[in-house]
């Protein structure tokens, strides 16, 4: 949907052949395009525009270095930039207090402070070995007590009972004296969804952070959020004075302005993000990897990570010593088939590679079929064991047989073991060059990778 | 939220209508300021020129219209005033006009046909955008109207997603088909609609898992939830719902495209309008996809779902009285 900053940086630049300091002329022209690019990606535009004067700054005379490109160099220096502003290091959340440590959870209506409510709950007793007891001062949505009970089980995180009618401010206060009863080094305070602008529900939570004391106030907000992210943000750190930001749904495809344009206004850190519907989904925030995306240039280390998080380790390594001995088959290829589509198909995964706008016009145009993925498995599937280890005896009758069985024609099974042949080719170059360069345990010669040996058609 | 419904039914659509209007451009209001603050000092008494238009393409990209939806509006808007003295009244009025001329063809609200029965609802959207609560006001809607309504707890994901559904029930005085918590929300809606068919229920509401259009296995869970209702029914569902959140930005035109492919939608429902998010990006779905917005939420309340009215909106987003 988007086209990435660097081809559109590279359209401006392509009549500039001269090399030398960026000009100032220039320097607009590609500021133009920046511009644009922050704004597509939801970046408030009081931001954009503190943003591009900062970029323009540096950017004038700059000396342009000999191997690349004026427009790289832009494009450099505004992802420099960016990833300053997003606050260079990741911020941990802060316990050191006296225990029990209150951390507020507020945001508005579904943002994911439930969720991530239970996430940072788990978090801290897993990785820094706390006692947490979670408390929901929710008591406006239905359920929604009850639904931090259920995280809590799933995660064997402790949950304040429930007493039916209580005002959030008197849980808020029973939770603290639980705590401190029993021991708890955390309490996690998750508050109902409440708008900026609904002064009442603002003053019960100002209420509820002086009652608890709260050492962290953290703002849950969507990474999908577009302009109003800045009123938010501004509106929630004036009466509750935050302590972070935690920024979910980032394995969404959003390019995430938001968090510039919340970081922008109230200067408090992104503390973490989540990237995902499992209590594990949690991460520090990377300024790098969400600087990338707001431009469009992919998220590269996303990617290397989410190929890793889905292939289990042992299929790896089993895979890898295939790959060793020159040996692949029909059956590893299925398994990379269905890696993919766990990484979310051909889209999800090519959504995660920079220049990713012109490409997927190209894959549009080339016809690449998703189902072609899932009917490539199927017909994996109605192989026996033996054609699967040795393709070469596929010959007319069980071709006929396994297209009937998997619900394709013979003409798709042709197709599939011509596409299996060129990867079993590409795994012997890749032998006979050794390890060397190859990413072991990564994604080698995934079907219909870029480089690869060419999509499944239509 | 604490405003008490009218008593008469004549009296009650009009204080309806006017309460509706008013809360959404109170809410509308908070942000409108700005905008139209803006406008109004852009505008007064000057002339419509190359700067005040940009300045114009600013305040409309404020407004979550997106970069290329701002500009064009605003330079269609300026193409005959180019160079002519207007006012802010004029701006404001004239902009308005021409919103609401392309959000015009969006404003239908949903039509249950009473010659199907169950007449089914898929309600399809991203995590967090509101379609519980929506089913929720919608069925008691629909119960007010007099319409025996079921509920399908498909949102068998989220931790207490089918309990949140299930007060909702309650309240309104519906059925609602629930299995546990990891079931297969396909073979769920299944039985509902055998339920909903064999009761004589006239509308099956089915709820489903929030799903971040990006992930390709959730998107399949959401056709096979399809497929396996047309097995009883090949036009089901007959109505496909995606709910946005007004304060999503750019991301929503990838929503509607990525929803679109996996379940045909037939209308939007628009939610959280009560806050300062302007909800902009309607204008941008509207030029770029055509689908009709059946519904926006302006609160928390079951009578806070509202049709969607092109003009109010254009209105309300310009500042304007109704």
């Amino acid at each position: 949907m988007f086209e990435s900053l660097s081809s559109r940086l590279g359209e401006v630049f392509d009549k500039l052949t001269r090399r030398g300091a960026l000009r100032e002329e220039d320097v607009d022209a590609a500021l133009r395009e920046v511009r644009v690019a922050l704004l597509e990606a939801d970046v408030a535009l009081p931001v954009v525009k503190t943003f591009i004067e900062g970029v323009r700054e540096r950017a004038v005379g700059q000396e342009v270095l000999r191997s690349v490109t004026p427009g790289q160099m832009v494009v450099k220096i505004v992802h420099d930039h960016l990833v300053e502003m997003l606050g260079g290091e990741a911020e941990e959340i802060n316990l050191r207090a006296a225990p029990p440590v209150a951390i507020l959870m507020v945001g508005l209506q579904g943002s994911g402070k439930t969720t991530s409510t239970a996430k940072i709950a788990k978090l801290l007793t897993t990785r820094q070995k706390k006692k947490v007891l979670m408390a929901s001062l929710d008591v406006r949505r239905p359920a929604a007590q009850e639904q931090l009970a259920v995280l809590g089980r799933q995660a064997g995180i402790a949950t304040l009972p429930v007493v039916m009618g209580e005002p959030p401010v008197a849980i808020a206060r029973r939770a603290m004296q639980s705590a401190r009863l029993e021991a708890y080094d955390v309490v996690m305070l998750d508050t109902a969804g409440r708008l900026h602008v609904d002064d009442a529900l603002m003053t019960e939570a100002e209420a509820v952070a002086q009652v608890v004391g709260a050492v962290e106030t953290l703002l849950v907000a969507d990474a999908m959020t577009g302009q109003d992210a800045v009123n938010v943000a501004q509106s929630f750190d004036q009466r509750l004075t935050l302590t972070g930001i935690v920024l979910t749904r980032v394995d969404g495809d959003a390019r995430g302005g938001a968090a510039l344009s919340m970081r922008g206004v109230t200067g408090r850190p992104i503390k973490l993000m989540g990237t995902g519907e499992g209590l594990d989904a949690i991460e520090p925030f990377h300024p790098d990897r969400i600087a990338g995306r707001i431009l469009g240039m992919g998220d590269i280390v996303g990617l290397v990570e989410k190929a890793q998080e889905t292939m289990e380790e042992d299929e790896a390594k089993r895979l890898a010593k295939k790959f060793e001995k020159g040996k692949f088959d029909l059956e590893d290829m299925a398994q990379q088939l269905r890696q993919m589509r766990k990484m979310g198909g051909l889209e999800g995964v090519l959504g995660l590679l920079p220049g990713v706008g012109k490409m997927k016009k190209q894959l549009a145009q080339a016809n690449v079929d998703e189902s072609m993925l899932i009917r490539q498995e199927a017909m994996i599937s109605s192989m026996t064991v033996k054609e699967r280890q040795r393709p070469e005896i596929i010959k007319a009758s069980r071709k006929r047989r396994i297209a009937t069985g998997s619900g394709t024609s013979v003409q798709d099974i042709n197709k599939l073991l011509k596409q299996f042949q060129e990867m079993q080719r590409m795994m012997k170059q890749m032998k006979k060059l050794g390890q060397k360069g190859m990413m072991r345990g990564g994604m080698p010669g995934m079907p219909g990778m870029p480089g690869g040996p060419g999509l499944p058609q239509r | 939220m604490s405003e008490t419904p009218a008593e008469g039914p004549e009296e009650d659509e009009k204080a309806e209508k006017r309460r509706w209007f008013g809360r959404l451009k109170s809410g509308l209001g908070r942000s409108s300021d700005k905008l139209t603050g803006g406008i109004t000092d852009i505008f007064t008494k000057r002339k419509l020129d190359e700067e005040s238009l940009a300045e114009l393409e600013e305040l409309l990209i404020m407004a979550d219209l997106g970069p290329a939806t701002a500009a064009k509006v605003a330079g269609d808007f300026a193409g005959a005033r180019f160079g002519k003295e207007v006012t802010p009244e004029e701006v404001r009025g004239a902009l308005a006009e021409q919103i609401a001329r392309i959000l015009e063809p969006a404003a239908r609200p949903l039509e249950i046909d009473p010659a199907i029965r169950p007449f089914v609802v898929l309600v399809v959207g991203v995590n967090g955008t509101g379609k519980t609560t929506t089913i929720g006001k919608l069925a008691k809607r629909l119960r007010d109207e007099g319409r025996s309504v079921m509920l399908c707890a498909g949102d068998t994901f989220r931790a207490a997603a089918i309990e949140q559904l299930q007060i909702w029930g309650e309240r309104i005085g519906a059925p609602v088909v629930a299995g546990k918590q990891g079931a297969s929300p396909a073979g769920l809606a299944y039985d509902a609609f055998v339920r909903a068919k064999a009761e004589g229920t006239e509308v099956l509401l089915v709820d489903t898992a929030g799903r971040l259009h990006n992930k390709a296995h959730l998107m399949e869970e959401l056709e096979k939830i399809i497929r396996v209702l047309r097995k009883h029914d090949e036009s089901a569902p007959h109505a496909t719902l995606l709910v946005l959140d007004a304060t999503t930005g750019q991301n929503a035109l990838a929503q509607v495209e990525t929803f679109q492919k996996a379940a045909p939608l037939t209308g939007l429902v628009v939610t959280k309008l009560d806050g300062s998010a302007r909800g902009g990006v309607i204008v941008a779905l509207a030029e770029r996809f055509g689908i009709p917005v059946n519904a926006v939420g302006v609160g928390e309340g079951a009578e806070d779902l509202r049709p969607f009215s092109a003009r109010d909106f254009a209105r309300g987003l310009m500042g304007l009285e109704g």
